[in-house]
């Protein structure tokens, strides 16, 4: 079969060609890179990519295929689209049920393998994520789109609510129970929490726990999620009467500038962010410098007051992550929870629980 | 910041180059030493490897050339008094010194603190059961197994873990009496060899075609914890990762997988408190056998080892990702915490990260097996090889064509008609992998054999089949259709395919391709290595071509620009020596502010080493693709003399195509090579050279000896470390190895010549300007002729040699240097009996001996290489060096040092089943030493004990063949009598030596099947020395003198085979006791 040719163009013009693989069918939205050399099952499925078009500046992609369902962060690929130089449609994996391209299609995600992924990593590094769509032969044209412009969080977050149950070998003598505010959490942030034995209430972004009639519960979690935190307005609402009822609270990549924000604090947009699994970041009053994964556009400016920082980035500075001096209230700016990338934080988990 | 605490450090050294230790410890030791000088450190090294760069003036301010033993680094502590000592930048050889030194409380009573990771966790990670129980405590899985300290133990244990086991042996380097054993047979035959190396062994669990995965992992005295790399091998578990085919980052790993065994090596790192850099090994279930749950994770896998400092696979990590693992571990050894360390590459970020790849890079170990006779060829749990290979690229086939390549340029890549396999051949090398599998894999593939099948027999991931599979259909489909498509073309060069194989494919050369890809614009691009994917700018030189790319990440050099070709991967012949002219002439470039451009492809080296030239490419040393960069570099020149013989064969494709070549012109270097024109120029300049024919048929070949007598010698043209090469005492030897040698080398004819018997060999090495020679040194061979030069003990200065001799061979090199207009290093190699010296060969780039010559008379040859470049008249040396030395103002001879330096082989036959251990005119050796003393003597006792030797205290075995022989040897046999020593020998030298009132022990043969014989003595400990002179025109059938060879060497016993040799040696020990032997540093000899 001959492939199609499909071209990634950007907004001002600067287009790049390569072949189409994956769904033959072109999609618009903001291209951001990531320089992870594994976990693209888990990456992909990952909420806070919604509406981005992903490039891999690892060249390889494909090489263990795709594993059932229950292994998936998700229940859906949430990226828009996939650049990679070379796609490997030979996966060799015990756990594979098909190849990455027979994935993509099914979920109707387009993808593109273009050589030079170095030079756009280059491109997007010195001009800052653009807009962008991906193009194949034959389609039709299709108009730039900005995603930050939706509310991706209320796209991706649960209509209800859920409850999940540790297994009773982990069964801690008081079960306690954590209300996760899912604005696009992975999998995996719920799996961290169950194997601690503790009661996981997941809920939409705009649930509102503190409601008269609420679930009861003793701990709050504020996922990660997609897009510009100041469109949440209704969870940074929510953090708000967390901070005033003193309830323990931990909030992830997201979920750090979403309480940044409800304390009063600042956020702003990076210029390519930070994504991948090679991150240092220090934790401030210490000599510890902790490797994690990321993947965010956005980040915390302004500390608000009551907070002091309480990871920062040993490479450019950046903050990555608050904490309050006084009362539980904590946020990474990284994933804790991994899946992909180094489990090297897993234990904020356990400094949060020790707190709630 | 700089560090207060320590002033003085001691750096030991990995010494001579060993198959399982080579020139990966010269880059760690170098960054070492770099990292140490920079916090103004005074720093000690001990190092007998002479031609390392380790031992260059440029890094450590005091130089050891002594064993790297105990007893001679108390003796440098005692007058050094160092405050403090590295014991992970030397191999296995400074940690087992490290461990003796602690164990013997010397450590202790001199007060030199261990830096970087503490003792007691290298002893741990050594001592195998106590490691295995430590990593139960931290719940990490080990296979089954438990250790043996004796044969009987062994065999129990095997029988209730059950066959098939694997043996492995602590305390030794690069897998050294390792092995699967399937029945009690084989077991038997590995431990009882393994026990002569070592106390310990452990039979274990052998986990069948199980994954294998390393982690390289960096941890600083606060805790923080890194991997810095992660690799995954071809090969299945049972073939030592130095002889796998070695990729990173790992390709068939999942997220889950990648992660928790990178955990788990962080784990091991912390449980055992390591500073600095630590290799894990882990064995992972390729079927899987994990539960994804709301409980912990939990995979299939063991650790099957841990290496608590620089290794071989931290070399290949630091080469792959660009992060100087060495220098930053020697950093954290200082006591540096990570976060405060600068990624040197970047400059702007920190060294507390882990880099990532966008590319991938396949490792291939580089085998010689074919170099020693006699050795079995199968690859398997110990190491073998001798040098290795790293291809760069951003698919699978760029850098694995690439590596092919690069291991041996006659390879055109993944798939070559060469070797040959028929239907039983390939089934063997399938099931039972050799040096020759990638090529095996390729043909089967091409015969239709499945993946699933070739996954069954070879265990290796249907992932790495399939990506050969698919260059091989690319082959296919080219060679159905053989039109170049810009599309299909360009496809093709995005898999690695050279022009070369295209051009086979499409019946037309190489530059046809070449011309045709040009004109439709496909071209490689210049891309970065710069350790985070492009995501930070970063300034690095390091660099690698892809076709997978269609920009450039740096600018041409231009004019100012200086290629130079380095040594590609080592290899009998060509080894750690050519990194160092090859870094010297970098190093001398920068003094004419030039703009060094490094061209290699080995990870082992300093030349490859990011803060080395102005611009390193990890490339190819195909003609493709150092034209590639030339045209892309535009620089004023190549210089291609200084990496031994693999960039000067490309001297004529160069030159032909419009490379300027800076030094002798590749006319000339062609007629020096060509042997008619060389041989022609000889006459028209009156040399003498052994008479010699070029021949094509046995019978013209038969002519020539019955013409001038047997012996003679044979050897195809262009041969690098004599490839072939062999002595012909008789007809039979000749129609015999005449066989071998066309079978080699099928084009070429084959030359003839005479052979010298007893006649000196002497070594000439010099420097030209425009014909003119500005500095030489001649040197001397310990072995008469007939035992190849790099496996010959070299001593400097001459002892032997007459004024006339010496005058005769500067005279006659004067004029070959005239006549080919010699510009740079060279070097000759001269046959000197009866008062006449013969040219026996020139090569017009540096040789060998140029580290050792130029460090031991202090006039570093390299560096004046370059200033005949580059300066329009250079003075003869004596004139501007040695002003002490009047009589030599107007000359170019460099002056004697005023003690002696001997040049010692080292030999790895041990590692080599099979392989006769006797040197003869092919090389065999795998690295040297050098040590100094007043006498030859002296620094020869130095050298051997350098190099693994032992100087005799329980016995010896003697056992010599010919009555010529046997009456020279009478002398030295009477004079080691005086040692008090018990002899012994088997009848005939029985008779001889105690006629000649020698007491000694008579000994059966050992094919009479009595006892005692040799091998029993050796078993029981009563012989510590075996002379074995063997008489070359005795018959090839003395299966006996084969088992006594072979039987000290597996003992891991002292072995004499050349008379010279074993004289020098008794010499030496009845002049000197250990004690005797001087403590000076190079600085206190110069």
């Amino acid at each position: 079969m001959k492939q199609k040719k499909a071209y990634l163009v950007f907004k001002d013009g600067q287009t790049f060609e390569g072949f189409s693989w994956g769904y033959q069918k072109g999609i618009a939205g903001e291209v951001v890179f990531s320089t992870g050399m594994v976990g693209y099952p888990e990456a992909f499925t990952d909420p806070s990519f919604e509406g981005q078009i992903l490039v891999s500046t690892y060249p390889l992609i494909g090489s263990y295929g795709v594993p059932e369902k229950k292994l998936w962060e998700s229940d859906r690929v949430h990226i828009a689209g996939l650049v990679v130089s070379n796609y490997i449609d030979t996966p060799s994996h015990y756990q594979s049920t098909m190849t990455l391209g027979a994935w993509l299609t099914k979920q109707k995600v387009p993808a593109v393998e273009i050589k030079d992924t170095r030079f756009l990593t280059q491109y997007l590094r010195d001009n800052g994520s653009q807009l962008g769509k991906i193009v194949i032969e034959g389609d039709k044209n299709i108009d730039f789109h900005d995603p930050n412009t939706n509310n991706l969080v209320a796209r991706v977050s649960p209509k209800s609510l859920f409850v999940s149950s540790p297994q009773a070998e982990t069964l801690s003598t008081k079960l306690k129970t954590i209300l996760m505010i899912d604005c696009g959490a992975k999998r995996n942030m719920q799996r961290c929490l169950l194997k601690r034995g503790v009661r996981v209430i997941t809920a939409p972004w705009d649930y509102d726990p503190f409601k008269r009639d609420g679930i009861p519960f003793d701990g709050l979690i504020i996922s990660n999620g997609p897009g510009d935190p100041k469109m949440a307005t209704a969870t940074i609402t929510t953090i708000k009467k967390a901070l005033e009822n003193k309830t323990p609270t931990l909030g992830v990549c997201l979920g750090n500038q979403l309480m940044a924000l409800a304390a009063g604090g600042d956020t702003y947009k990076l210029k390519f962010g930070h994504r991948g699994q090679n991150q240092p970041c220090i934790l401030m009053g210490s000599k510890n410098c902790y490797i994690t994964t990321q993947n965010h556009g956005f980040a915390v400016g302004e500390i608000p007051p009551g907070f002091r920082e309480w990871f920062v980035n040993a490479n450019d500075n950046t903050n990555e992550g608050i904490i309050h001096t006084k009362y539980p209230f904590m946020a990474a700016q990284f994933h804790p929870e991994a899946n992909p990338g180094p489990v090297d934080t897993e234990w904020i988990f356990d400094y949060f629980l020790e707190r709630v | 910041m700089k560090n207060k605490k320590y002033k003085k450090i001691l750096i030991l050294g990995s010494g001579a180059l060993q198959i399982g230790q080579a020139g990966e410890f010269d880059y760690s030791g170098s960054q070492a030493i770099k990292a140490l000088k920079e916090e103004g450190i005074r720093t000690i090294l001990v190092n007998p490897n002479i031609a390392t760069i380790q031992t260059s003036r440029l890094l450590a301010d005091i130089v050891y050339f002594l064993p790297v033993t105990d007893y001679f680094v108390e003796q440098i502590i005692k007058k050094e008094k160092p405050d403090g000592i590295l014991l992970s930048f030397g191999g296995q050889t400074a940690l087992n010194c490290g461990i003796s030194l602690t164990k013997k409380g010397i450590l202790e009573k001199y007060h030199v603190a261990i830096l970087g990771t503490p003792i007691s966790a290298i002893m741990l990670t050594e001592d195998r059961q106590a490691f295995a129980n430590h990593l139960a405590t931290i719940h990490i899985p080990t296979p089954l197994s438990e250790a043996a300290t004796s044969i009987e133990k062994a065999k129990k244990i095997a029988k209730k873990l059950g066959f098939p086991v694997m043996v492995r042996s602590g305390f030794s380097l690069g897998g050294q009496g390792s092995g699967i054993a399937k029945n009690m047979e084989e077991l038997m035959s590995i431990v009882t060899h393994a026990f002569s190396f070592v106390p310990q062994v452990l039979v274990e669990q052998y986990l069948h075609h199980y994954k294998e995965i390393e982690y390289e992992v960096v941890r600083d005295k606060d805790d923080n914890c890194i991997t810095v790399c992660n690799m995954e091998n071809m090969d299945p578990l049972g073939i030592h990762t130095g002889e796998s085919v070695v990729i990173a980052p790992s390709q068939t790993l999942t997220n889950t997988e990648y992660h928790q065994l990178r955990a788990a090596s962080i784990k091991i790192v912390r449980s055992l408190g390591i500073v600095g850099e630590c290799n894990v090994q882990f064995a992972l279930n390729p079927k899987g056998n994990f539960t994804l749950n709301a409980s912990p994770l939990t995979l299939d896998y063991f650790v099957i080892e841990v290496n608590a400092r620089l290794s071989r696979s931290s070399a290949l990590a630091s080469k792959a990702t660009g992060y100087p693992l060495a220098y930053v571990a020697a950093k954290l050894a200082l006591g540096y915490a990570l976060p405060k360390l600068r990624n040197s590459v970047t400059k702007v970020t920190s060294a507390c990260f882990e880099p990532s790849l966008d590319y991938i890079v396949v490792k291939l170990p580089r085998w010689d097996m074919e170099k020693f006779k006699g050795a079995e060829l199968r690859i398997g749990s110990s190491m073998k090889s001798v040098g290795e290979a790293m291809g760069i690229g951003r698919t699978f086939g760029e850098a694995y064509q690439k590596a092919i390549r690069m291991y041996d340029l006659t390879y055109t890549g993944a798939v070559d008609d060469t070797p040959t396999f028929t239907k039983t051949e390939l089934h063997d090398a399938l099931k039972y992998p050799t040096s020759k599998r990638m090529w095996a894999i390729a043909a089967a593939l091409r015969q239709g054999i499945t993946i699933p099948t070739l996954h069954h027999l070879t265990g290796i991931d249907p992932w790495f089949l399939s990506r050969i599979k698919n260059i091989v259909k690319e082959e296919e489909t080219l060679r159905a259709h053989p039109h170049l498509l810009t599309s299909k073309l360009r496809h093709m060069k995005e898999l690695g395919f050279s022009d070369r194989r295209i051009g086979m494919l499409t019946n037309q050369t190489g530059i046809a391709v070449r011309n045709i890809r040009k004109e439709l614009g496909i071209l490689p691009s210049v891309f970065q290595i710069d350790t985070l994917a492009a995501e930070f700018p970063a300034k690095t030189n390091y660099l690698y071509m892809t076709y997978n790319g269609n920009h450039h990440d740096v600018a041409p050099t231009g004019k100012n620009g200086v290629i130079v070709l380095g040594s590609g991967p080592y290899r009998i012949g060509s080894s750690v020596e050519f990194d160092w002219t090859s870094v010297s002439t970098v190093m001398a470039l920068k003094k004419y502010k030039k703009k060094s451009i490094v061209i290699n492809c080995n990870p082992e080296t300093v030349s490859t080493d990011y803060d080395i030239s102005d611009r390193l490419y990890f490339e190819e040393m195909s003609f493709e693709r150092i034209t590639d960069i030339y045209e892309f570099e535009h620089p004023e020149g190549i210089i291609l003399s200084v990496g031994g013989q693999t960039p000067n064969n490309r001297a004529q494709a160069l030159f032909h195509f419009g490379v300027k070549l800076l030094g002798t012109s590749a006319e000339n270097i062609d007629i020096a090579e060509d042997r008619s024109k060389f041989s022609a120029l000889c006459d028209t300049l009156k040399i003498l050279q052994p008479a010699w024919e070029s021949v094509s048929s046995l019978s013209a070949a038969e002519d020539f000896a019955k013409r001038v007598g047997y012996p003679v010698l044979i050897r195809p043209s262009y041969v690098l470390s004599g490839s072939a090469m062999n002595v012909c005492g008789n007809k039979e030897d000749l129609e015999k190895f005449l066989k071998e040698a066309t079978i080699v080398s099928r084009q070429h004819p084959v030359t003839i010549s005479r052979f010298y018997e007893q006649a000196k060999e002497l070594e000439f090495d010099a420097v030209a300007q425009k014909g003119d020679i500005k500095a030489y040194v001649i040197s001397e061979h310990i072995e008469n002729a007939g035992v190849h030069s790099g496996d010959a003990t070299v001593v400097l200065p001459t002892q032997e040699v007459s004024k006339t001799t010496k005058e005769k061979m500067s005279r006659a090199a004067g004029k070959i240097a005239k006549a080919l207009h010699i510009t740079g290093p060279f070097n000759i190699q001269f046959l000197a009996k009866n008062n006449e010296v013969l040219v026996i060969e020139v090569n017009v780039r540096a040789s060998r001996t140029f580290p050792f010559i130029s460090k031991v008379t202090g006039v570093n040859l390299m560096d004046l290489f370059v200033q005949c470049l580059f300066e329009k008249t250079v003075q003869p040396v004596s004139a501007n060096k040695m002003k002490s030395h009047p009589e030599l103002v107007s000359g170019s001879q460099i002056p004697d040092p005023t003690f002696v330096a001997v040049k010692v082989p080292q030999f790895s036959f041990s590692r080599l089943k099979g392989a006769d251990p006797t040197p003869h005119v092919e090389m065999a050796s795998t690295g040297e030493v050098a040590c100094f003393g007043d006498t030859v003597e002296e620094a020869y006792l130095k050298g051997y004990l350098a190099v693994g030797g032992h100087i005799p205290e329980k016995g010896v075995f003697i056992s010599l063949s010919g009555d010529e022989k046997k009456e020279k040897f009478l002398k030295s046999v009477k004079q080691l009598a005086k040692k008090n020593l018990p002899f012994f020998a088997t009848q005939h030298t029985y008779d001889f030596l105690s006629q000649a009132g020698i007491s000694l022990t008579k000994v059966y043969k050992i094919y009479d099947n009595k006892t005692p014989n040799v091998l029993t003595l050796i078993q029981e400990g009563k012989v510590d020395l075996v002379i074995n002179i063997v008489d070359r025109n005795l018959p090839k059938s003395m299966k006996d003198s084969f088992a006594i060879r072979r039987g000290a060497i597996d003992a891991n016993v002292s072995l004499f085979t050349k008379i010279k040799n074993a004289r020098l040696f008794i010499d030496a020990i009845t002049k000197y006791s250990l004690t005797d032997l001087a403590i000076k540093s190079w600085e206190e000899y110069e």
